[in-house]
């Protein structure tokens, strides 16, 4: 086991594209460190070049104490799990488990052995005399799994392994890998687009854009302070509403008049931003206390919570989170107001957080 | 000769297409179009039919007039003088048949030794300026043989490679890379990049995990974009013609044609001759129709 040193790495392809741009990671041992950001942002290119499937042009990798930048991906001690399962086809399951130890050159009992004991991590008893086309998605993600397990990495690393599943089988999945990772505390690179597996999986996560690092931080840090626009209109569903707002005697205030609580430290002589999360804001009654006049302009009822969709006179509507019971028909004029804490507020032309 | 290669792909079609008629046409329309494939059919595989009815007739029942369709006297004799001398021996005729068996075969391995790796390198690297290298590969397949077969004369003559058979070999090969390479590209676009990388981080070099992985998957492919390759090289009759002429070197196509031109011309050693000849290139083509269509379809056309 080791942690994953990434220092200024940076990857220029030969038609002149920067998959990424010098990015620094410092990835602990034992740690779930996820990589989340849309496609393109060089997520997984970070993953191949940590892995040696991709050479990085300037930078440096280091997986425990080792500079790994001249090692090819077999002596870096790692193992990798694949988007499309890449379990070969022409072998049973056993012998797919197999094959990178036989590889390595094992003695036949000890391999047998590091087997079974996959097999039985991931329960993958009655599969084990089956090739590959005559598994499920599931099972087949099951055994690529297992085939990494058996190498004992000191580091894992997935390539958006469950994107090809379906949604309930997605879940599963996702308990299951956190479960192996907490049991095995082997160290684990994850690399998604999908921001509920990073919030769900991740220790840290790392939001990548165009080959960047936009933050690195908990789950409940990227949730409650994004770093900057980008992290705050990609983390949550719905995203954060982005309310412009200027200090006026001490409060914060949208175009609209809606308040809302002020974070220390402001800087003045800037356009700001707010990002207020869809739960805290409130529709209530019209005229209630420190509320502006708004109007439902549409309202989603998902079962367990509705999402208002408000206009309150600024240009742009805000989505508000609201518990089944509180109900407004559509184009009722009701009043909307802030009850969160101080939220992030962002400068409009560095597009980053200042407060 | 592509006579030949045209009646093989036309035969196909045309069987192929009726089902389909019927399926979302009225019984009127799918009478019709039955009927007008058949005219068609015929008119399409006449030259074939005659061609194999003139190489089993006697000489003389071939210049009967009024053609004689049914009633003739069959005869061997003429396939017996595609393959020996009047004197015994050897004819000239079965020693060109084995040129173009070991030109064709040769310049195939060739071209698929060579087409396939590069295919392989296009799909999964890098390169620069790939889209265009691609289309530079691809132009050298724009212009007619016919073109180049006047320079490619000259420079053989200062090189020496004229009247031999390393000399086709090296232009069919030359004419047949790019085509594999377009052809296998799409075939290696098919196979996941994962099992080489897989592969890799099981311990295998890059080449290995290639050889080990990624070529099985290919082999159907390779076999369709072979045939292909065959089928050119083994009715090429341009550069035949122009870079040889001894009977020692010759391939068939130039060699059946010279049969023709003397003072009379021995119709049904021509019609044997050629039958021989197509007989290889439709063997081949109907042990691997599937894929021909893949290729064609999948591997060439799609990206």
């Amino acid at each position: 086991m080791a942690g994953i040193e990434v220092t200024a790495l940076h990857k220029r392809y030969p038609d002149g594209t920067v998959a990424v741009d010098h990015v620094d990671l410092a990835i602990g041992d034992g740690e779930l460190f996820v990589m989340l950001g849309p496609s393109g942002c060089g997520k997984t290119t970070t993953l191949r070049a940590i892995a040696g499937l991709e050479r990085q042009t300037t930078g440096d990798i280091r997986i425990g104490d080792t500079l790994v930048n001249d090692l090819p991906p077999a002596e870096r001690d790692i193992a990798m799990v694949f988007q499309f399962y890449a379990l070969y086809p022409h072998l049973r399951t056993r012998d797919n488990l197999a094959f990178p130890l036989r590889a390595e050159g094992l003695p036949k009992p000890e391999v047998r052995e590091r087997v079974d004991e996959a097999a039985r991590l991931m329960r993958l008893g009655p599969l084990l005399d089956r090739r590959p086309h005559r598994l499920s998605g599931g099972e087949q993600q099951r055994v690529a799994l297992a085939r990494a397990l058996v190498r004992r990495p000191r580091a894992f690393l997935m390539d958006e392994p469950l994107t090809n599943l379906d949604a309930e089988l997605r879940a599963d999945m996702r308990t299951e890998i956190k479960h192996l990772q907490g049991e095995l505390g082997t160290t684990m690179v994850y690399v998604t687009h999908d921001q509920v597996e990073a919030m769900s999986l991740g220790h840290r996560i790392a939001i990548l854009n165009k080959g960047r690092v936009e933050q690195i931080g908990t789950p409940l840090e990227v949730y409650d302070r994004p770093a900057s626009l980008f992290c705050a209109a990609f983390i949550g569903s719905p995203p954060m509403n982005l309310i412009e707002v200027e200090v006026a005697d001490g409060e914060l205030r949208g175009k609209s008049g809606l308040v809302l609580t002020p974070p220390p430290n402001l800087p003045r002589d800037r356009s700001l931003v707010a990002g207020v999360r869809p739960e805290a804001l409130e529709v209530t009654e019209p005229g209630a206390e420190r509320s502006v006049p708004a109007r439902v302009v549409s309202a989603e009822w998902l079962g367990d919570e509705i999402i208002y969709v408000v206009d309150h006179g600024d240009q742009r509507d805000v989505r508000v989170r609201m518990p089944p019971t509180v109900r407004f028909a559509a184009d009722a004029p009701v009043g909307l107001r802030h009850t969160g804490g101080p939220p992030p507020v962002y400068d409009v032309s560095t597009e980053e957080l200042v407060a | 000769m592509a006579v030949s290669v045209g009646e093989a792909v036309s035969t196909g079609p045309v069987r192929d297409h009726t089902p389909p008629a019927r399926r979302f046409g009225g019984r009127g329309r799918s009478v019709l179009e039955v009927a007008l494939l058949a005219v068609l059919a015929v008119v399409m595989l006449f030259p074939v039919l005659w061609m194999i009815e003139t190489s089993i007739k006697e000489n003389r029942d071939v210049y009967a007039i009024p053609a004689k369709f049914f009633d003739f006297k069959v005869t061997m004799d003429h396939f017996k003088d595609v393959f020996f001398a009047s004197g015994g021996g050897r004819s000239a005729l079965s020693v060109s048949f084995l040129n173009s068996v070991v030109v064709a075969g040769v310049s195939t391995v060739l071209a698929t030794v060579l087409g396939v790796p590069a295919a392989w390198a296009y799909s999964r690297f890098a390169v620069k300026a790939k889209k265009d290298q691609l289309f530079f590969i691809l132009s050298t397949r724009f212009m007619p043989p016919v073109v180049v077969v006047i320079p490619i004369f000259l420079m053989y003559r200062q090189v020496g490679l004229i009247d031999t058979k390393l000399g086709l070999i090296l232009i069919y090969t030359a004419f047949n890379v790019p085509f594999t390479i377009w052809m296998m590209k799409g075939f290696v676009d098919e196979v996941p990049a994962e099992y080489e990388d897989a592969a890799m981080l099981d311990g295998y070099t890059r080449l290995q995990a290639f050889w080990r992985f990624t070529l099985p998957l290919l082999l159907p492919g390779i076999a369709a974009t072979a045939v292909f390759a065959l089928i050119f090289s083994w009715n090429e009759f341009v550069f035949a013609i122009f870079l040889t002429s001894s009977d020692t070197v010759r391939t068939a196509p130039p060699a059946i044609a010279g049969l023709i031109g003397g003072t009379t011309v021995d119709w049904g050693l021509v019609a044997a001759a050629s039958v021989v000849f197509a007989l290889p290139v439709l063997v081949f083509a109907y042990l691997v129709r599937k894929h021909l269509v893949a290729g064609v379809t999948l591997g060439a056309v799609r990206r």
